[in-house]
């Protein structure tokens, strides 16, 4: 096995690509399509699915390079659910047909990817799940409701969790598939959250035929592989480096800057607190991200979501009572479609409002606790009556 | 020692208020309206102010009211917080009230007492009981000026506005009110603008600081009990889901950790009680702790709402965080509740002179 590419080597390979595909004058899908075919997409995915089998910790790099060259971007925020969640489960448990079909255009964005795990029944417990796929001549059947999805207006797949043996405990009867989301009885509806806007949708399953060369993994694996997905989605939830001040803090603290006539000693000793507790979150941050480069992955990660819910809570409740009359004004009820949060650029009510999926999403503050507790702490577990009884006979 | 209890009057009408808001405002009919065009719901205020005769419970018999007293009206308010029902109560029959009453009473309080006519004091919302700054000045009984971020005012009849060191009495038809994107979309706030509107002086100088700060520490006060009934909401539905909705084959309130958060709710919530109580007693009988009463009250009730609400959200999940489940209307009204009338940090500072718990000496002041 050849020696993995350096720095230095990977860094060559970019002018090389650049020299060879002028950003100003090539097509912007042809030069994406080349930049996955040189390698340089994703440079630790393996050579032949737009990778280089490089160093992860080169990747920031490379996306310097192209950047700083005007290079067109894929517009990562547009199809984060397809780069961060999708992808890492194609490549890990995915045919190589299926890595050669699906990894090219979700990269380059020709094809959006939206999830569908959640269901009405099965939020923090998501084993619990009750879509179900029987098996029907080469394919599968799929039938059921779906919840939180976001981008699936916009989708052209969807990562799916079904229930395929109802007759065995919950973890051992999941499959997992990919979901064309123009399939007929593929229904996609707008879900309002209480910001007034709908990032999200429900997404209605009806006798949705699935061929079986669009399942990942085993039949019965689905639990397993969908761990994978789980796993990715909390890493990029928990986000990328900051420089100081960098997330709502500094919002805030720009407020108390140039609001003098705001201020008084309480509130003053709040603001403190979370601005001392936002730097320790941002330097724990960054320590884990030297550690992963390092080859030294901590347990730390699971932390990071955790703190940043609860620290975007805090600090856009405390922003509103600064403000105080003005804290009392929204933007816009009104029923906006935008899946990107922005919380910079929507009013102080908006944050307080938005901050509260925070610990909800993508893995309940709870649920994040018992992970920290069980699995890094190793307390014993929670005693469990559902493990061992049929998915159908359990208590709901 | 000062009644903490409810009185059997009190309870009466609690269920009577409680009965009216559970057949006409239930949690889908108030979030349809909060999204029309008319925010306030004049048909439950007129049953309720007229009909229940809950308008004038804190105005005298002589001007035509029940002749009871806040400590009645802040039952009411907390079933109006329990429903977080869109009618003009607080603004009209508690702060209106109260400054037209400290004000001397004028043919106003008649029509507040029969229902007739409504009033808002013209004050920012998060306005606290200390001295309110004016922004509206007078020239020849005339006034002309703005205020923004009113509470109540959009469906008042009639705008009490302190102005130019005087208290004035203006026809809110006289006067333009810009509706406001609202927190709270329950109880939305307008702003106000008097281009050289007819006023009617109804106290000057000491006399109308002091009307607008007896109305605004009535408010402050039962406020605080309005907090006190939207928190109860916030529990008793969260541990109603908590008791029906299950994840990993159990009902997730049988998880300890998620008991002792709600118990830990609670225990704020019968402070929260407690306090309140004390706090519209006090204004009952003017006793002379009112003011530590008020502020205690608005100090301790903001949070313990606030906090009801969001692990009301919270424990609720994906479907607490979603626009059809009533939960996100007490989380707005228990944040907008915590700013208006005075955070708990101001409420504490006023604490810090009213007992004499003064903070550190800055340099160059003497001890």
């Amino acid at each position: 096995m050849p020696e993995p590419l350096d720095a230095a080597a990977v860094q060559a390979r970019v002018a090389d690509f650049l020299a060879a595909h002028d950003p100003a004058t090539t097509d912007r899908l042809e030069f994406l399509r080349a930049r996955f075919d040189a390698g340089l997409a994703w440079v630790h995915y393996p050579p032949g699915h737009g990778g280089l089998g490089a160093p992860l910790a080169l990747q920031a790099g490379v996306d310097r390079a192209f950047a700083a060259a005007g290079a067109p971007s894929n517009d990562p925020r547009r199809i984060g659910i397809g780069l961060g969640m999708a992808a890492p489960t194609i490549l890990r448990h995915g045919t190589a047909t299926q890595r050669e079909r699906f990894l090219r255009p979700l990269w380059t964005g020709e094809e959006v990817w939206c999830q569908l795990f959640s269901e009405p029944g099965a939020g923090s417990d998501l084993a619990a799940l009750a879509t179900r796929a029987v098996r029907e001549d080469a394919g599968w059947r799929v039938t059921g409701q779906k919840v939180w999805t976001s981008g699936a207006q916009l989708a052209r797949w969807a990562i799916l969790v079904t229930r395929t043996d109802p007759d065995v405990p919950k973890h051992a009867g999941m499959t997992y598939f990919v979901c064309d989301m123009t399939a007929p009885g593929v229904e996609v509806r707008p879900l309002r959250q209480l910001t007034g806007d709908a990032e999200f949708n429900e997404v209605f399953l009806t006798d949705v035929w699935i061929p079986d060369e669009h399942r990942l993994g085993d039949v019965g694996d689905g639990w397993r592989v969908a761990q994978t997905t789980l796993m990715n989605e909390r890493v990029s939830i928990g986000g990328g480096p900051l420089p100081r001040e960098g997330g709502l803090i500094g919002v805030l603290a720009r407020t108390w800057r140039e609001r003098p006539e705001l201020r008084t000693p309480g509130l003053h000793d709040t603001l403190l607190r979370l601005w001392v507790a936002a730097e320790a979150a941002r330097l724990t941050g960054e320590r884990l991200r030297q550690q992963l480069t390092a080859g030294q992955p901590g347990p730390e990660g699971s932390a990071a979501k955790l703190v940043f819910a609860t620290l975007n809570q805090q600090i856009s409740g405390l922003e509103l009572e600064l403000l105080g009359d003005e804290g009392l004004r929204h933007d816009d009820w009104g029923m906006r479609r935008e899946s990107i949060v922005d919380f910079a650029g929507r009013s102080p009510t908006y944050r307080y409002l938005r901050a509260k999926g925070n610990s909800i999403e993508g893995g309940t503050s709870e649920i994040l606790r018992n992970i920290i507790a069980e699995r890094v702490l190793g307390l014993p577990p929670e005693p469990r009556s559902d493990k061992d009884i049929p998915w159908k006979d359990l208590p709901r | 020692m000062t009644d903490l209890l409810y009185s059997d009057v009190e309870e009466d009408l609690r269920a009577s208020v409680r009965a009216l808001l559970v057949d006409r405002s239930p949690a889908p009919r108030v979030l349809a309206r909060v999204e029309s065009d008319e925010t306030y719901d004049a048909k439950l205020w007129r049953t309720l102010a007229v009909e229940l005769g809950t308008g004038g419970l804190a105005i005298p018999t002589e001007y035509g009211g029940a002749g009871a007293s806040f400590r009645e009206a802040a039952v009411v308010c907390e079933e109006l917080g329990r429903a977080v029902a869109p009618v003009p109560y607080l603004g009209s029959a508690v702060v209106a009230t109260a400054t037209l009453l400290a004000a001397g009473g004028t043919a106003l309080l008649a029509e507040l007492a029969s229902g007739t006519r409504t009033a808002a004091l013209a004050v920012p919302f998060a306005t606290g009981p200390g001295a309110p700054s004016t922004t509206v000045a007078v020239t020849g009984g005339r006034l002309t000026g703005a205020v923004r971020g009113v509470a109540d005012a959009l469906p008042a009849d009639v705008l009490l506005v302190p102005a130019g060191g005087g208290l004035y009495e203006v026809e809110a038809r006289d006067a333009v009110r810009e509706p406001v994107t609202s927190l709270d979309q329950t109880r939305q706030l307008c702003d106000i603008r008097l281009a050289d509107v007819p006023g009617r002086e109804i106290a000057t100088g000491d006399g109308a600081a002091a009307a607008v700060s007896a109305g605004l520490t009535a408010g402050t006060a039962l406020l605080a009990a309005e907090q006190v009934g939207l928190a109860e909401w916030c529990l008793q539905s969260t541990v109603e889901y908590m008791r029906t909705r299950y994840q990993f084959a159990r009902p997730v309130g049988s998880f300890q950790a998620v008991k002792h958060r709600l118990a830990d709710v609670w225990v704020g919530l019968t402070q929260a009680r407690a306090v309140a109580r004390y706090a519209a007693a006090c204004l009952a009988t003017g006793d002379p702790d009112t003011p530590v009463a008020v502020a205690l009250a608005k100090a301790h009730c903001g949070p313990v709402a606030v906090s009801a609400a969001e692990e009301c959200v919270q424990l609720h999940g994906g479907i607490g965080f979603t626009w059809e489940h009533p939960a996100h209307l007490y989380l707005k009204r228990a944040k907008a509740d915590a700013i208006a009338l005075g955070t708990a940090d101001q409420h504490r500072a006023a604490l810090a002179r009213l007992v004499d718990l003064p903070g550190p000496l800055v340099e160059g002041e003497a001890a």
